[in-house]
């Protein structure tokens, strides 16, 4: 690990202040992704920036009926909150469907959103990535690609996101909240929050160097059948290699969300208009413009299946 | 005999990976705080166990090596160092964490328990006690990470933290096997005593019923 200063920020402000002007700065929450990528010298800060004071880790509930869920609250807190399993359970049950126990306790609402892909070239120092080194090419495409992406991905990268809660977000409308260093804050919607790689793939949101996810604000719930479904090469502590987020109404209508398929939750508002007609129709429109390396192209037909079973689930429940 | 692997011997493969590990984590005496000459290193104060340390760290140092380098405690085991076994599992105020994917210094006066202070040999943790009985280990390697994480886990089903097994979300979580087989699933174990760790903790959550 290469050394790095450390310092606990004590307001939102200031710590967005102490990063944005000190380049090669980075925030650090509950650390289970960021340590891991610098004992690997994945990530090289120089300096650390620990937001764990800042009084972020509360769930409110909005003026609007809404949730605002804190950015440092951890994933165990959220998913055991009453009212997110009550009203979102979507998100309870995709955030349980992560990690492990002890990750859970720590990982960071805010930090599982900013979690970076788990492609293997952008973990071997060794080999070309262009996400972790810009311009130095991609290993993946010709490479191991069996777990990466099938759509929205480019010439230069086809990482996959690899989280669980964010697909569970996207389907929930939600919004992030951020602070910069002038003070300023913003709220980004969760469909404009992620990127896809284009030629810039080591760009994984659209968050400016030094601004700070505040907190993730949840309008008022929607009702019906909230399910999420993970396929996984193992039945636990596994990484999606498809994963379907999705409120169902009874009339058979709904929101989809897929994971494990592309460099950001994969949801299309038009495959969600074809949803009563069935799995096969959605995911038809869904994956239209999909390309799959062949390693990967088992993905598509277990997306589609895997959204039958979720329809299927939702019509038994 | 040892099991011999590549003509090394295990305990030679021990000693080594037991070196390597304290020359990762430098000691801060060597490059005082605020020196010119070293990496960044600061004082940290936190309680292991009950009893409050005081260290001076390079800020690199996890909290796995600031126990088992800097304050001795062996108990708490480095496995994979990525946070993908469990083997490093402690309690740190009330939560079970990776105790290798967290720097000492974001401990700043937290309360960690490890496994040495859940028992001694002559008066064991009911879990300690019940991994025994039930056979809950063979090599003993990720033991000290299951049973920080077991305890924890009964904790958190009494405290109604739901999971990823359980049918209705709202509802209060039981202790059946297959709730025990998904939380402990953050800790490898190589030798396979899964179904018997279970057991161990289906006992001592029974007992508590």
């Amino acid at each position: 690990m290469k050394s790095f200063t450390y310092e606990r920020a004590r307001t939102p402000a200031e710590a967005a202040a102490a990063v944005a002007r000190t380049p090669g700065a980075k925030f650090l929450a509950g650390g289970t992704n960021l340590l891991d990528l610098m004992k690997l010298e994945v990530e090289t800060p120089t300096y650390l920036v620990d937001v764990q004071d800042l009084a972020l880790d509360r769930i409110e509930n909005t003026g609007e009926g809404g949730l605002r869920i804190g950015a440092l609250v951890s994933n165990t807190a959220l998913s055991a909150d009453m009212r997110v399993r009550r009203d979102y359970g979507v998100l309870a049950r995709a955030i349980q469907a992560g990690a492990s126990g002890q990750l859970r306790n720590k990982a960071t609402t805010a930090g599982n959103l900013l979690q970076r892909t788990r492609c293997p070239y952008f973990y071997d120092t060794a080999m070309p990535c262009n996400k972790r080194a810009p311009g130095s090419g991609c290993a993946a495409i010709g490479g191991y690609s069996r777990q990466l992406a099938v759509i929205g991905s480019s010439d230069t990268c086809i990482a996959t996101y690899p989280g669980d809660m964010a697909q569970a977000m996207r389907v929930l409308d939600a919004t992030v909240e951020t602070v910069n260093a002038r003070g300023a804050t913003r709220a980004i919607p969760i469909a404009d929050f992620h990127r896809l790689p284009g030629d810039k793939p080591e760009r994984d949101n659209v968050l400016a160097h030094g601004e700070l996810i505040t907190a993730v604000t949840l309008p008022p719930p929607i009702g019906g059948t909230h399910l999420y479904r993970k396929v996984r090469d193992r039945a636990s502590y596994a990484f999606a290699l498809v994963s379907v987020a999705a409120v169902l109404q009874r009339d058979g209508t709904g929101r989809v969300c897929f994971g494990g398929v592309a460099h950001k939750p994969w949801r299309v508002e038009a495959a969600e208009a074809v949803l009563p007609k069935g799995a096969r129709a959605a995911a038809a429109i869904a994956f239209a413009d999909a390309r799959p390396t062949e390693a990967a192209r088992f993905k598509l037909s277990l997306a589609t299946r895997t959204l039958a079973a979720v329809i299927a689930e939702g019509k038994a429940g | 005999m040892a099991p011999v692997m590549f003509g090394v011997s295990r305990r030679e493969v021990l000693v080594t990976g037991a070196v390597s590990a304290a020359l990762s984590s430098f000691p801060a005496e060597a490059h005082p705080a605020g020196g010119e000459a070293g990496p960044p290193a600061m004082p940290v104060s936190f309680k292991v166990n009950g009893t409050s340390h005081a260290l001076t760290l390079d800020t690199r140092t996890t909290l796995l090596d600031a126990l088992r380098e800097h304050l001795h405690l062996t108990g708490t085991k480095k496995g994979c160092d990525h946070g993908q076994c469990g083997a490093c599992t402690v309690i740190v105020n009330g939560e079970r964490i990776n105790a290798c994917l967290s720097l000492a210094v974001q401990h700043e006066g937290d309360d960690v328990t490890t496994v040495e202070g859940l028992g001694t040999p002559e008066r064991l943790h009911p879990m300690q006690a019940a991994f025994v009985k039930h056979d809950g280990y063979q090599c003993g390697y990720c033991t000290p990470g299951q049973i920080c994480s077991a305890v924890s886990v009964l904790q958190e089903i009494r405290r109604g933290v739901p999971s990823h097994v359980q049918s209705d979300i709202t509802a209060a979580p039981q202790p059946t096997n297959i709730e025990m087989r998904e939380r402990m699933s953050g800790n490898i174990c190589r030798c396979g005593a899964y179904s018997n760790i279970a057991e161990a903790m289906a006992e001592v959550a029974g007992e508590r019923a």
